[in-house]
Protein backbone atom coordinates (compact mmCIF):
# COMPACT_ATOMS: atom_id res chain seq x y z
CA UNK A 1 0.00 0.00 0.00
CA UNK A 2 1.32 3.76 0.14
CA UNK A 3 3.89 3.75 2.71
CA UNK A 4 7.69 4.36 2.70
CA UNK A 5 9.81 1.70 3.39
CA UNK A 6 11.48 2.77 6.45
CA UNK A 7 13.18 -0.09 7.61
CA UNK A 8 16.58 1.27 6.64
CA UNK A 9 17.83 -0.66 3.76
CA UNK A 10 17.73 -3.87 5.77
CA UNK A 11 20.37 -2.03 7.25
CA UNK A 12 22.77 -3.23 11.08
CA UNK A 13 21.60 -4.37 14.28
CA UNK A 14 21.46 -1.87 17.06
CA UNK A 15 23.57 -2.90 20.07
CA UNK A 16 22.91 -5.35 22.66
CA UNK A 17 21.26 -3.24 24.84
CA UNK A 18 19.37 -1.04 22.90
CA UNK A 19 15.47 -1.76 23.01
CA UNK A 20 14.00 -2.42 19.68
CA UNK A 21 11.14 0.72 19.34
CA UNK A 22 7.58 -1.09 18.53
CA UNK A 23 7.75 -0.60 14.28
CA UNK A 24 4.60 1.23 13.99
CA UNK A 25 2.93 0.26 10.68
CA UNK A 26 2.86 3.60 8.29
CA UNK A 27 -0.12 2.38 6.57
CA UNK A 28 -2.20 4.89 5.80
CA UNK A 29 -6.56 3.86 5.29
CA UNK A 30 -6.93 5.52 1.92
CA UNK A 31 -10.86 4.98 1.56
CA UNK A 32 -11.89 8.33 3.28
CA UNK A 33 -9.78 9.89 0.54
CA UNK A 34 -11.40 8.02 -2.29
CA UNK A 35 -14.46 8.37 -1.38
CA UNK A 36 -14.06 12.06 -1.36
CA UNK A 37 -12.43 11.79 -4.65
CA UNK A 38 -15.46 10.19 -6.15
CA UNK A 39 -17.69 12.68 -4.32
CA UNK A 40 -16.09 15.74 -6.09
CA UNK A 41 -15.97 13.46 -9.63
CA UNK A 42 -19.60 13.08 -9.73
CA UNK A 43 -20.04 16.73 -8.23
CA UNK A 44 -18.17 17.76 -11.53
CA UNK A 45 -19.77 15.41 -13.78
CA UNK A 46 -22.93 16.93 -13.09
CA UNK A 47 -22.18 20.60 -12.63
CA UNK A 48 -20.70 20.66 -16.52
CA UNK A 49 -23.70 18.54 -18.25
CA UNK A 50 -26.59 20.61 -16.59
CA UNK A 51 -25.37 24.13 -17.12
CA UNK A 52 -26.27 24.65 -20.90
CA UNK A 53 -28.85 27.22 -20.88
CA UNK A 54 -31.36 26.79 -23.82
CA UNK A 55 -32.90 28.85 -26.49
CA UNK A 56 -36.60 29.42 -27.26
CA UNK A 57 -37.29 30.54 -30.70
CA UNK A 58 -39.77 33.17 -31.76
CA UNK A 59 -40.92 34.15 -35.13
CA UNK A 60 -42.78 37.55 -35.39
CA UNK A 61 -44.93 38.32 -38.39
CA UNK A 62 -43.95 41.56 -40.09
CA UNK A 63 -46.19 44.30 -39.13
CA UNK A 64 -49.11 45.13 -41.76
CA UNK A 65 -49.58 48.56 -41.39
CA UNK A 66 -53.29 48.73 -43.11
CA UNK A 67 -55.96 47.00 -40.75
CA UNK A 68 -57.33 45.21 -44.04
CA UNK A 69 -54.14 43.02 -44.62
CA UNK A 70 -53.67 41.79 -41.07
CA UNK A 71 -54.45 38.71 -40.41
CA UNK A 72 -57.79 38.24 -39.23
CA UNK A 73 -58.65 35.97 -36.05
CA UNK A 74 -61.83 34.83 -36.24
CA UNK A 75 -63.35 35.86 -33.37
CA UNK A 76 -64.76 32.50 -31.78
CA UNK A 77 -61.66 30.86 -31.89
CA UNK A 78 -59.96 32.98 -30.16
CA UNK A 79 -58.86 33.18 -26.33
CA UNK A 80 -56.95 36.39 -25.36
CA UNK A 81 -54.58 36.59 -22.62
CA UNK A 82 -53.75 39.44 -20.89
CA UNK A 83 -50.73 40.02 -17.84
CA UNK A 84 -50.70 42.49 -15.40
CA UNK A 85 -48.17 43.37 -13.15
CA UNK A 86 -47.37 41.02 -9.97
CA UNK A 87 -47.94 38.22 -12.22
CA UNK A 88 -51.30 38.60 -12.78
CA UNK A 89 -53.28 37.06 -15.37
CA UNK A 90 -56.67 37.70 -16.56
CA UNK A 91 -58.41 36.46 -19.32
CA UNK A 92 -61.16 36.37 -21.93
CA UNK A 93 -62.64 34.48 -25.35
CA UNK A 94 -63.99 35.92 -28.11
CA UNK A 95 -64.37 39.83 -28.01
CA UNK A 96 -64.31 41.45 -25.13
CA UNK A 97 -67.69 42.02 -23.65
CA UNK A 98 -68.07 46.52 -23.50
CA UNK A 99 -69.01 45.92 -20.18
CA UNK A 100 -66.71 43.66 -18.89
CA UNK A 101 -68.51 40.55 -18.36
CA UNK A 102 -66.52 37.87 -19.91
CA UNK A 103 -63.48 39.53 -18.35
CA UNK A 104 -61.79 36.85 -16.49
CA UNK A 105 -58.83 36.74 -13.74
CA UNK A 106 -56.70 33.99 -13.63
CA UNK A 107 -53.02 32.74 -12.78
CA UNK A 108 -50.50 31.27 -13.84
CA UNK A 109 -51.69 27.82 -12.54
CA UNK A 110 -55.33 28.07 -13.66
CA UNK A 111 -54.25 29.23 -16.81
CA UNK A 112 -53.49 26.22 -18.97
CA UNK A 113 -56.92 24.64 -17.87
CA UNK A 114 -58.14 27.68 -19.49
CA UNK A 115 -55.89 27.24 -22.37
CA UNK A 116 -56.90 23.28 -22.66
CA UNK A 117 -60.53 23.65 -22.40
CA UNK A 118 -60.86 26.38 -25.17
CA UNK A 119 -58.57 24.05 -27.20
CA UNK A 120 -60.84 21.67 -26.76
CA UNK A 121 -64.46 23.61 -27.34
CA UNK A 122 -62.81 25.15 -30.57
CA UNK A 123 -62.06 23.82 -33.95
CA UNK A 124 -58.45 23.17 -34.28
CA UNK A 125 -58.50 25.97 -37.47
CA UNK A 126 -60.17 29.07 -35.58
CA UNK A 127 -58.42 28.76 -32.75
CA UNK A 128 -55.85 31.03 -31.50
CA UNK A 129 -54.25 32.57 -28.71
CA UNK A 130 -53.60 36.21 -28.23
CA UNK A 131 -51.06 37.67 -25.50
CA UNK A 132 -51.45 40.96 -24.39
CA UNK A 133 -48.40 42.18 -21.51
CA UNK A 134 -48.77 45.64 -20.58
CA UNK A 135 -46.23 47.36 -19.60
CA UNK A 136 -46.11 47.18 -15.85
CA UNK A 137 -45.22 42.99 -16.76
CA UNK A 138 -42.02 41.39 -16.06
CA UNK A 139 -40.25 39.64 -18.81
CA UNK A 140 -40.65 36.36 -16.92
CA UNK A 141 -44.57 36.47 -17.16
CA UNK A 142 -44.22 36.91 -20.61
CA UNK A 143 -41.53 34.02 -21.09
CA UNK A 144 -43.86 31.87 -18.93
CA UNK A 145 -47.27 32.63 -21.04
CA UNK A 146 -45.33 32.16 -24.30
CA UNK A 147 -44.25 28.34 -22.30
CA UNK A 148 -47.54 27.31 -22.41
CA UNK A 149 -47.77 27.71 -26.01
CA UNK A 150 -45.56 24.66 -26.98
CA UNK A 151 -46.64 23.03 -23.64
CA UNK A 152 -50.02 22.89 -24.76
CA UNK A 153 -49.08 22.26 -28.26
CA UNK A 154 -50.76 25.44 -29.61
CA UNK A 155 -49.76 26.27 -32.92
CA UNK A 156 -50.68 29.71 -33.90
CA UNK A 157 -50.37 32.29 -31.13
CA UNK A 158 -49.33 36.09 -31.22
CA UNK A 159 -47.69 38.86 -29.18
CA UNK A 160 -49.96 41.82 -29.77
CA UNK A 161 -49.81 45.29 -27.92
CA UNK A 162 -52.14 45.75 -25.42
CA UNK A 163 -55.31 48.37 -25.77
CA UNK A 164 -56.06 51.29 -23.94
CA UNK A 165 -59.71 49.63 -22.67
CA UNK A 166 -57.50 46.35 -21.78
CA UNK A 167 -55.42 48.20 -19.86
CA UNK A 168 -57.55 50.26 -18.09
CA UNK A 169 -59.99 46.90 -17.21
CA UNK A 170 -56.56 45.41 -16.00
CA UNK A 171 -55.39 48.03 -13.61
CA UNK A 172 -58.93 48.26 -11.74
CA UNK A 173 -59.30 44.95 -11.66
CA UNK A 174 -55.77 44.99 -10.10
CA UNK A 175 -56.75 47.77 -7.68
CA UNK A 176 -60.16 46.23 -6.82
CA UNK A 177 -58.41 42.74 -6.27
CA UNK A 178 -55.65 44.37 -4.01
CA UNK A 179 -58.09 46.24 -1.60
CA UNK A 180 -58.57 43.79 1.60
CA UNK B 1 -0.24 -35.21 11.27
CA UNK B 2 -0.45 -31.65 12.14
CA UNK B 3 -1.34 -29.66 9.16
CA UNK B 4 0.82 -27.00 8.14
CA UNK B 5 -0.14 -23.68 9.31
CA UNK B 6 -2.10 -21.48 6.67
CA UNK B 7 -0.96 -18.12 6.88
CA UNK B 8 -4.30 -15.57 7.30
CA UNK B 9 -4.17 -13.47 5.03
CA UNK B 10 -5.40 -9.50 5.66
CA UNK B 11 -8.51 -8.52 3.95
CA UNK B 12 -7.20 -4.64 3.63
CA UNK B 13 -7.99 -4.37 0.06
CA UNK B 14 -4.73 -2.04 -1.60
CA UNK B 15 -6.80 1.36 -2.10
CA UNK B 16 -4.04 2.65 -4.12
CA UNK B 17 -4.71 1.97 -7.68
CA UNK B 18 -8.41 3.18 -6.81
CA UNK B 19 -7.22 6.43 -5.28
CA UNK B 20 -5.17 7.10 -8.41
CA UNK B 21 -7.41 6.70 -10.54
CA UNK B 22 -10.12 8.99 -8.71
CA UNK B 23 -7.93 11.43 -8.26
CA UNK B 24 -6.86 11.26 -12.19
CA UNK B 25 -10.36 11.49 -13.12
CA UNK B 26 -11.02 14.32 -10.57
CA UNK B 27 -8.01 16.47 -12.28
CA UNK B 28 -9.34 15.75 -15.47
CA UNK B 29 -12.41 16.60 -14.75
CA UNK B 30 -11.87 20.44 -13.01
CA UNK B 31 -9.31 20.57 -15.52
CA UNK B 32 -11.61 20.52 -18.33
CA UNK B 33 -15.04 22.33 -16.99
CA UNK B 34 -15.64 25.78 -18.18
CA UNK B 35 -16.74 27.78 -14.74
CA UNK B 36 -18.86 30.53 -15.79
CA UNK B 37 -17.06 33.43 -15.97
CA UNK B 38 -17.77 36.24 -13.50
CA UNK B 39 -20.24 37.84 -15.76
CA UNK B 40 -20.16 41.97 -16.00
CA UNK B 41 -23.80 41.98 -16.66
CA UNK B 42 -25.72 40.14 -13.61
CA UNK B 43 -29.13 38.41 -15.64
CA UNK B 44 -31.11 35.75 -14.16
CA UNK B 45 -32.61 34.15 -17.19
CA UNK B 46 -36.54 32.53 -16.81
CA UNK B 47 -36.74 28.99 -17.37
CA UNK B 48 -39.02 27.37 -20.44
CA UNK B 49 -39.73 23.99 -21.53
CA UNK B 50 -36.94 24.60 -24.86
CA UNK B 51 -35.02 22.07 -25.08
CA UNK B 52 -32.41 23.34 -28.06
CA UNK B 53 -29.45 24.22 -26.52
CA UNK B 54 -28.73 28.13 -27.24
CA UNK B 55 -25.98 28.64 -30.15
CA UNK B 56 -22.75 29.81 -29.40
CA UNK B 57 -21.26 30.56 -32.80
CA UNK B 58 -22.48 33.25 -34.91
CA UNK B 59 -24.08 35.02 -31.95
CA UNK B 60 -25.86 38.76 -31.53
CA UNK B 61 -26.88 38.91 -27.91
CA UNK B 62 -29.08 41.41 -26.46
CA UNK B 63 -29.11 41.38 -22.87
CA UNK B 64 -31.94 43.41 -21.15
CA UNK B 65 -30.90 43.52 -16.92
CA UNK B 66 -33.60 43.98 -14.19
CA UNK B 67 -33.80 47.70 -14.44
CA UNK B 68 -34.37 47.37 -18.12
CA UNK B 69 -31.00 48.57 -19.44
CA UNK B 70 -30.01 46.83 -22.59
CA UNK B 71 -26.41 45.58 -23.97
CA UNK B 72 -25.44 44.31 -27.39
CA UNK B 73 -22.62 41.79 -27.41
CA UNK B 74 -20.89 39.89 -30.49
CA UNK B 75 -18.72 36.90 -30.38
CA UNK B 76 -16.46 37.38 -33.44
CA UNK B 77 -14.62 40.25 -33.45
CA UNK B 78 -14.05 40.92 -37.34
CA UNK B 79 -17.97 41.31 -37.17
CA UNK B 80 -17.63 43.62 -34.17
CA UNK B 81 -15.81 45.86 -36.09
CA UNK B 82 -17.59 45.75 -39.46
CA UNK B 83 -20.83 46.60 -37.35
CA UNK B 84 -18.36 49.75 -35.82
CA UNK B 85 -17.70 50.86 -38.96
CA UNK B 86 -21.09 50.87 -40.76
CA UNK B 87 -22.69 52.78 -37.60
CA UNK B 88 -19.84 55.16 -38.16
CA UNK B 89 -21.10 55.95 -41.35
CA UNK B 90 -24.06 55.93 -40.68
CA UNK B 91 -24.60 57.60 -37.32
CA UNK B 92 -21.63 60.02 -38.58
CA UNK B 93 -20.15 59.80 -35.45
CA UNK B 94 -16.66 60.95 -36.62
CA UNK B 95 -14.40 58.50 -35.12
CA UNK B 96 -11.00 57.36 -36.38
CA UNK B 97 -9.57 54.25 -37.45
CA UNK B 98 -7.36 53.98 -34.14
CA UNK B 99 -10.92 54.42 -32.09
CA UNK B 100 -12.76 51.79 -34.33
CA UNK B 101 -9.65 49.41 -33.33
CA UNK B 102 -9.81 50.11 -29.60
CA UNK B 103 -13.53 50.23 -29.61
CA UNK B 104 -14.18 47.01 -31.49
CA UNK B 105 -12.33 45.24 -28.46
CA UNK B 106 -14.96 45.52 -26.61
CA UNK B 107 -17.16 42.52 -25.71
CA UNK B 108 -20.20 44.46 -25.32
CA UNK B 109 -21.80 48.05 -26.18
CA UNK B 110 -23.77 49.43 -23.38
CA UNK B 111 -23.28 53.29 -23.99
CA UNK B 112 -25.44 55.50 -26.27
CA UNK B 113 -23.53 55.74 -29.88
CA UNK B 114 -21.86 59.22 -28.93
CA UNK B 115 -20.21 57.48 -25.68
CA UNK B 116 -18.62 54.79 -27.39
CA UNK B 117 -15.10 56.36 -27.11
CA UNK B 118 -15.52 56.80 -23.42
CA UNK B 119 -16.52 53.11 -22.88
CA UNK B 120 -13.15 51.71 -24.38
CA UNK B 121 -10.92 54.17 -21.99
CA UNK B 122 -12.99 52.85 -19.23
CA UNK B 123 -11.03 49.89 -17.49
CA UNK B 124 -12.11 46.53 -17.80
CA UNK B 125 -13.53 45.65 -14.45
CA UNK B 126 -15.59 49.33 -14.32
CA UNK B 127 -17.55 47.77 -17.49
CA UNK B 128 -20.48 46.65 -15.80
CA UNK B 129 -24.22 47.01 -15.71
CA UNK B 130 -23.74 48.86 -12.34
CA UNK B 131 -21.52 51.71 -14.05
CA UNK B 132 -22.70 51.46 -18.16
CA UNK B 133 -26.02 53.13 -18.76
CA UNK B 134 -27.31 51.05 -21.37
CA UNK B 135 -27.77 51.39 -24.88
CA UNK B 136 -30.90 53.81 -25.43
CA UNK B 137 -34.43 52.16 -26.18
CA UNK B 138 -36.73 54.50 -25.72
CA UNK B 139 -39.51 55.15 -28.11
CA UNK B 140 -38.39 58.68 -28.92
CA UNK B 141 -34.62 57.29 -29.09
CA UNK B 142 -34.28 53.96 -29.97
CA UNK B 143 -30.47 53.69 -30.77
CA UNK B 144 -30.82 49.42 -31.12
CA UNK B 145 -32.66 49.80 -34.21
CA UNK B 146 -29.24 51.65 -35.48
CA UNK B 147 -27.24 48.85 -34.10
CA UNK B 148 -29.59 46.08 -35.77
CA UNK B 149 -29.73 47.85 -38.93
CA UNK B 150 -25.74 47.80 -39.19
CA UNK B 151 -25.87 44.46 -37.73
CA UNK B 152 -28.09 43.42 -40.85
CA UNK B 153 -26.06 45.37 -43.14
CA UNK B 154 -22.78 43.11 -41.43
CA UNK B 155 -24.27 40.19 -41.17
CA UNK B 156 -26.37 39.88 -44.78
CA UNK B 157 -26.29 36.46 -46.34
CA UNK B 158 -24.39 34.75 -43.58
CA UNK B 159 -25.64 32.81 -40.47
CA UNK B 160 -26.65 34.98 -37.83
CA UNK B 161 -28.06 34.07 -34.51
CA UNK B 162 -30.43 36.92 -32.30
CA UNK B 163 -30.34 36.03 -28.87
CA UNK B 164 -32.29 37.68 -26.43
CA UNK B 165 -31.05 36.94 -22.69
CA UNK B 166 -33.53 38.82 -20.87
CA UNK B 167 -33.91 39.18 -16.47
CA UNK B 168 -36.72 37.54 -14.73
CA UNK B 169 -38.22 41.37 -13.79
CA UNK B 170 -37.44 43.05 -16.91
CA UNK B 171 -40.38 45.28 -17.18
CA UNK B 172 -42.08 44.45 -20.66
CA UNK B 173 -41.69 47.59 -22.60
CA UNK B 174 -37.81 47.40 -22.87
CA UNK B 175 -38.28 43.86 -24.47
CA UNK B 176 -41.20 45.23 -26.63
CA UNK B 177 -38.32 48.13 -27.62
CA UNK B 178 -35.81 45.70 -28.48
CA UNK B 179 -38.39 43.81 -30.61
CA UNK B 180 -39.37 47.08 -32.50
CA UNK B 181 -35.92 47.23 -33.08
CA UNK B 182 -35.67 44.02 -35.03
CA UNK B 183 -39.27 44.33 -36.27
CA UNK B 184 -38.19 47.58 -37.82
CA UNK B 185 -34.87 46.03 -39.46
CA UNK B 186 -37.18 43.10 -41.02
CA UNK B 187 -35.26 40.56 -38.40
CA UNK B 188 -38.13 38.60 -37.76
CA UNK B 189 -36.10 35.41 -36.53
CA UNK B 190 -34.71 35.04 -32.78
CA UNK B 191 -34.17 33.34 -29.61
CA UNK B 192 -34.41 33.80 -26.38
CA UNK B 193 -32.30 32.05 -23.74
CA UNK B 194 -33.59 30.61 -20.79
CA UNK B 195 -32.65 28.09 -18.51
CA UNK B 196 -34.07 24.41 -18.59
CA UNK B 197 -37.42 23.08 -17.28
CA UNK B 198 -38.89 19.92 -17.30
CA UNK B 199 -42.04 19.22 -19.17
CA UNK B 200 -45.50 19.34 -16.85
CA UNK B 201 -46.46 16.08 -16.24
CA UNK B 202 -49.72 15.04 -18.06
CA UNK B 203 -49.54 18.29 -20.89
CA UNK B 204 -50.04 17.76 -24.63
CA UNK B 205 -46.08 18.53 -24.74
CA UNK B 206 -45.68 15.57 -22.35
CA UNK B 207 -47.75 13.25 -23.94
CA UNK B 208 -46.02 14.11 -27.39
CA UNK B 209 -42.48 13.52 -25.77
CA UNK B 210 -43.98 10.07 -24.34
CA UNK B 211 -44.97 9.46 -27.64
CA UNK B 212 -41.41 9.90 -29.49
CA UNK B 213 -42.18 12.92 -31.20
CA UNK B 214 -39.65 15.04 -31.68
CA UNK B 215 -40.50 18.88 -31.25
CA UNK B 216 -40.67 21.12 -34.34
CA UNK B 217 -37.84 23.33 -34.97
Amino acid sequence: MAEMDTSGGGGHKKGPGVKKGKKQSTRVDLTPMVDLGFLLITFFIFTTTMSSPTAMKLFMPKDADKPEEQNKAKESGALTILLGKDNSVFYYEGILDPAGANFKASNFKEIRDVIINKKKSTPADDFVIVIKPNEECKYKNVIDIMDEMPINAVKRYALVDISEGENQLVKATEASNSLP
Amino acid sequence: MARPKIPRKSTAVDMTAMCDVAFLLLSFFILTTKFKPSEAIEVTTPSSVASKVAPEKDVLLVTITKSGKVYLGMDNADRRRDVLNTLNVTKQLGLSDADLESIAKLEFFGVPVGNLKQQALMPKEQQTDRVLPGIPIDTTNNQMIDWMRAAATVYAGQPMNLLVKGDNDASFPSFKNVMTSFKKNELFKFQMVTNPESVPQGTALWNANLAGIKPEE
